[in-house]
């Protein structure tokens, strides 16, 4: 099957090829990392997370969303997804390894991170964190692998991959369940320390995720034979659309209860966040962007004609992933950071290096959902033949 | 042809997993085999230190404990302050004791003027979130770092409420003027802290800091015992922890 | 099966470069096994000479997690001695000549213990 990734025509193979570059690129960055030490980034001790952490946290939520596809099709029997699912499972399967690469490049000590399984840790969520990351990424190359090679054969799957299936369901809600933990348990981190961040989490997965599934549908239908169809697609917007508005009601919730308690170590995050805290804005612009890719995006959604209308509902998923990957990518984590416990706020800045690996890390993950989607339209090419 | 090329490589996968699987399951075996114990017979101690602000005020510019401490320990100097490692250093009182109000205080306590270091929490967040056991509490509350173990995921860094931990976001080697051979340096990668100085303890020593204080600022002392010096301290005169709303129990007390 | 040449031509340059420590060695001479040099005053080692040849880093480990994690310092070795366990304070202090002693065997297999990255090394005339 894999075979099938290495025929393409003259875009196929530039496109890999520019991928290719990227991914060089952020190689040759984590190598001068790998000698000199994290010094390399901007983190700092009192900002010890920034960019690696975030994209981990932001990708998370996309490898989560596959089960915005999965859900209906298998639990509901939803038929339109039908051809969806499988572009869901290779998006999951390349979103957690790009999770796993930016765990991987923040270790201070990346040849000893397999202590985490050596001296295994029940009461560190990271240990579990690590269990339910490798847990999905192994039910969805199974998944996957066993669906499509029925596909390929023309014969109906096996019987045992059904429950298989409805694990990866719950399963997907406690990756991003338990990367919440992460942060939403430390008493240190009042940004973080909320009963809603889970919660948060998700609702930010289910619309980042299908709007880019939505995307990625519509380029491969210009660039390939595949056609996700129109009513799909617009089902997947309707997804989007709710979990867009809950995640912005639960933004808006935070802010209510941070600002109207106004209990200083509360506030401050979101001062910091959209207005600056001693002198430091550099999220503020940001942060606004994102809270006006959000409105934007609602507007063009929750209007049916402007959702109907597969170029604005482009417009609209590209505002979606955009605003959401800022608020997550980027302000979420930084945010927990600033003020320090102590009340101290350091500028954090990414480095040229830092961002050369994440454009790498993510140049590696679309390089592999290339490859997983070119097998998989093969296949199908090969069974409508 | 092609179903016996995808069926050679799939047993081919399936075999190089099992080799490994089965090394890293006698080594997980292995490891579990060596891991300590802590020992029946451990004695119950419970360390702790008292800090005097006022005594240290006495002597405005003093450094002599946090000059023991980095040569005792080989504490990198890195001159870029993001970069900075601290085992025991002065603070502002705000940022000391973020929950007092110290709006009309002696504005002597509003400069650098009190010391911190790590609290040796009795319910300490670091060890909680550390997903390999690098740092943990000793029997003796002493919260312990084994530097051969640490992954630096930093992880203790996001948990601890008093920014009492240190990375090494470079080789810290060339950053040391005088090494100190009896103790090692740290390499990049990875976390440190005061570690209580339990290389002392375990000889009977006291920690280097409280010996280099000419004030007796800093008093070192067994909790659980109802006669030390700590404890009479703490019977007589009021003293503050370090942000004890959030139920780390800081066993660093200073008198007010 | 057209492709023999190709197929042939790749296994015989996967064996050349499989088997490039034999060549190189024939090329250059294997190098010379090295013994480590021992320069100390004392009889013996804490455990006898051949139990410490194989099992050196297993008993350093040892002492690792002994001093580290349990905070017990003193090793009682087969004979009954007791000595402190330290990389530095013990081990080096009879064999401080570590590049003759660690570094010759360690080099020739190629292998590099991390301990000196952090631990200092005993000052040598190089």
């Amino acid at each position: 099957m894999l075979e099938k990734a290495l025929v393409g025509g003259r875009g196929y193979w530039r496109w890999i090829l520019a991928l290719g570059v990227v991914i060089a690129l952020g190689l040759v960055s984590y190598l001068r990392q790998f000698a000199f030490g994290l010094g390399i980034t901007g983190l700092s001790r009192d900002v010890t997370w920034g960019l690696y952490i975030a994209q981990f946290t932001f990708l998370v939520g996309v490898a989560a969303s596959a089960v915005m596809v999965v859900l209906p099709y298998y639990l509901h029997n939803f038929k339109m997804f039908g051809k969806l699912t499988i572009l869901g499972e290779f998006l999951a399967i390349s979103a957690v390894t790009m999770c796993m690469l930016f765990i991987f490049v923040d270790m201070g000590q990346p040849t000893r991170v397999l202590n985490v399984m050596l001296y295994p840790t029940p009461h560190s969520l990271m240990f579990w964190d690590m269990v339910s990351l490798s847990g999905y990424l192994v039910l969805n190359v199974v998944i996957s692998h066993v669906t499509l090679a029925a596909e390929r054969n023309s014969v109906p799957p096996p019987r045992w991959i059904k429950p298989v299936i409805i694990l990866s369901i719950p399963w997907a809600v406690s990756i991003h369940t338990v990367t919440a933990f992460l942060y939403s348990g430390l008493a240190a981190r009042p940004f973080w320390m909320t009963a809603i961040l889970a919660p948060r989490f998700l609702a930010s997965a289910f619309s980042a995720g299908p709007a880019l599934l939505i995307l990625f549908c519509l380029v491969l239908r210009r660039v390939t034979r595949f056609d996700a169809g129109r009513e799909p697609i617009q089902r997947l917007a309707i997804i989007v659309t709710y979990a867009m508005l809950i995640n912005v009601f639960f933004v808006l919730m935070e802010l209510f209860t941070a600002l109207y308690s106004n209990i200083p170590e509360d506030v401050e995050h979101f001062t910091f966040l959209f207005v600056g805290l001693e002198g430091n804005t550099t999220l503020v612009p940001w942060m606004w962007a994102s809270a006006v890719l959000s409105v934007v995006a609602l507007v063009l959604l929750v209007n049916p004609r402007t959702r109907h209308d597969e170029r604005t509902l482009a417009a609209a998923c590209v505002a979606v992933f955009l605003g959401l990957w800022i608020e997550k990518g980027l302000g979420l984590i930084i945010a927990g950071f600033e003020p320090s416990p102590l009340g101290a706020v350091t500028a954090y800045t990414p480095t040229v290096p830092e961002i050369s690996i994440t454009l790498g890390i993510y140049a590696f993950g679309l390089l592999l959902i290339t490859l997983l989607y070119k097998i998989a339209l093969s296949v199908r090419g090969e069974t409508a033949a | 042809m092609g179903q016996d090329r995808r069926g050679f490589l799939k047993l081919a996968g399936l075999a190089a997993v099992c080799a490994t699987a089965r090394e890293s399951l006698t080594r997980l075996a292995g490891a579990a085999g060596t891991e300590p114990r802590p020992s029946a017979k451990a004695p119950k101690v419970r360390w702790a230190m008292v800090v005097d602000p006022r005594r240290c005020l006495e002597q405005q510019n003093c450094t002599a404990c946090i000059d023991a401490c980095d040569h005792a320990h080989n504490v990198p100097a890195f001159t870029n302050p993001r970069h900075e490692v601290k085992w025991i250093w002065k603070t502002r009182f705000d940022e000391a004791f973020p929950d007092q109000d110290s709006r009309y205080i002696d504005p002597a306590l509003t400069s650098e003027a009190v010391l911190a270091l790590c609290n040796h929490c009795d319910n300490p967040p670091c060890v909680r979130v550390c997903p390999t056991q690098a740092t943990w509490k000793r029997d003796d509350g002493i919260v312990a770092m084994d530097w051969h173990r640490c992954i630096g995921c930093r992880y203790c860094m996001a948990a601890c409420p008093y920014g009492s931990r240190s990375f090494n976001w470079e080789d810290p080697r060339p950053h040391i003027a005088h090494e100190n051979p009896d103790f090692p340096t740290r390499t990049k990668g990875v976390v440190e802290k005061c570690t209580f100085c339990d290389e002392r303890i375990d000889r009977g020593e006291l920690p280097a800091c409280v010996v280099a204080c000419k004030e007796k600022a800093l008093v070192f002392g067994d909790l659980n015992d109802p006669d030390s010096e700590v404890r009479r301290l703490l019977r007589t005169r009021f003293a503050l922890r370090r942000r004890a709303g959030l139920g780390t129990q800081p066993e660093v007390f200073y008198l007010v | 099966m057209r492709d023999r040449g190709r197929i042939v031509t790749g296994l015989a340059v996967f064996v050349a470069v499989a088997l490039a420590p034999v060549w190189q060695a024939a090329l250059h001479g294997a190098a010379r096994r090295p013994e480590p040099k021992i320069v100390t005053t004392a009889k013996q080692c804490v455990e006898p000479t051949a139990a410490m040849r194989r099992d050196h880093m297993d008993l350093l480990y040892a002492w690792r997690d002994t001093v580290v994690r349990r905070g017990q310092r003193t090793y009682l070795a087969a004979d009954g001695k007791t000595v402190t366990m330290s990389l530095t304070g013990t081990c080096m202090k009879c064999h401080p000549n570590k590049k003759e002693f660690c570094d010759a065997c360690h080099n020739y297999l190629a292998v590099s213990p991390y301990c000196w990255e952090c631990h200092i090394e005993p000052k040598e005339k190089s």
